[in-house]
């Protein structure tokens, strides 16, 4: 390991606050009934779909080695459960886990 | 100083129906599980999680550090990943701001800006006035990271346990719970065509560049739901 831990983890966290930290700032001058807060609204909604969308199509890590097929079959599951459950957040995820282990494991 | 009740109230939102406590949990004994097969110690590893609370984040530290990265390629990398959090403190702030709370809150609780503690935000803050959502922030702020904490705490000891199927059921919960939030939050046009669009587009730019798909492919989706929110009454 060629840096120290601690060093690393003190550049990660202030890479990390920067951009929150930054945010702070600009949030003071922008009222929320502005146009530049429903765009930034817009812009943090849509970088969120965007990241999820990652997440589950072009996975880093362990979900890579799961078909495509089946990481797609969990999410309409998971969202056919939470439509189901009256929006319950709870069953859809934990279940979520357990049918991809499981799918993994028998399919 | 913070008022309580209103700080419980936030802090309150990692039980019930709506909790994220689960899918927290589960990415962060991932990360717990990771940093320990990484060579850091126990202390180290909630020292990262306190310190950062953003999973993208501490993925690409723990990439980096494989590799073998410098400290200014760590600190572009990690910055890059996490810049979806300007947006997001921008879209929320001023949501919170008010003239008779002190600033040092709104600049310390940014810290708790990550993705589950924000969309529990945006989707509640309507039902509390505009004065006590700061203490309603913190409190939210202060459970899911706790949460984080400890997960990546359980993580780092139950790393033995962990099989490849165990650590590929854990990496699906957190996307599971993002998207279902994200569709509760879809309650005006603006919205749900940014997260539509997102969705969309943000993979399509994956092909162009892995690194800015998410965002080039935000800026593109949330600047065209903005346009055409505007022109059909938001």
């Amino acid at each position: 390991m060629a840096n120290n831990i601690i060093v690393v983890i003190i550049v990660t966290s202030l890479a990390t606050y920067l951009s929150r930290f930054l945010g702070v700032v600009s949030a003071e001058k922008i009222k929320e009934t502005s146009k530049m807060f429903r765009w930034f609204n817009c812009l943090a909604y849509s970088t969120l779909a965007a990241l999820i969308a990652r997440m589950i199509i072009f996975p880093s890590g362990s979900l890579n080695e799961v078909d495509y097929l089946i990481r797609f079959i969990v999410v309409f599951l998971a969202i056919v459960i939470f439509y189901l459950t009256k929006k319950n957040l709870v069953y859809p995820t934990l279940l979520s886990g357990i049918i991809l282990s499981l799918f993994n494991i028998y399919l | 100083m913070i008022n309580t009740k209103y700080f419980y109230k936030g802090f309150k939102s990692i039980k019930g129906v709506g909790s994220p406590a689960i899918a927290l949990a589960a990415s962060f004994v991932a990360i717990g599980a990771l940093l320990k097969s990484l060579g850091f110690t126990v202390e180290e590893s909630i020292f990262s999680t306190l310190l950062t609370y953003a999973l993208p984040g501490s993925l690409v530290m723990a990439e980096s550090m494989l590799i073998g990265a410098s400290l200014i390629n760590i600190f572009l990398a990690v910055w890059l990943v996490n810049a979806r959090l300007y947006p997001m403190t921008v879209a929320l702030m001023p949501l919170l701001l008010h003239e008779n709370q002190p600033r040092w809150k709104y600049y310390l609780s940014c810290h708790f800006i990550a993705v589950s503690s924000w969309l529990i935000m945006k989707n509640n803050y309507e039902v509390i006035e505009k004065k006590n959502r700061i203490d309603f922030w913190i409190g939210i702020g202060t459970a899911t990271w706790t949460v984080a904490i400890l997960a990546t705490v359980v993580g780092y000891i139950a790393s033995d346990f962990l099989n490849k199927d165990v650590l590929i059921g854990l990496a699906i919960i957190n996307p599971i719970y993002f998207t279902c939030m994200m569709l509760s939050a879809m309650k005006t046009i603006q919205i749900t065509l940014s997260v539509t669009l997102g969705a969309i587009i943000g993979p399509m730019f994956y092909f162009l560049s892995p690194e800015w798909c998410i965002l080039f492919g935000g800026f593109f989706a949330g600047t065209i739901a903005f346009l055409i929110g505007e022109k059909n009454g938001k």
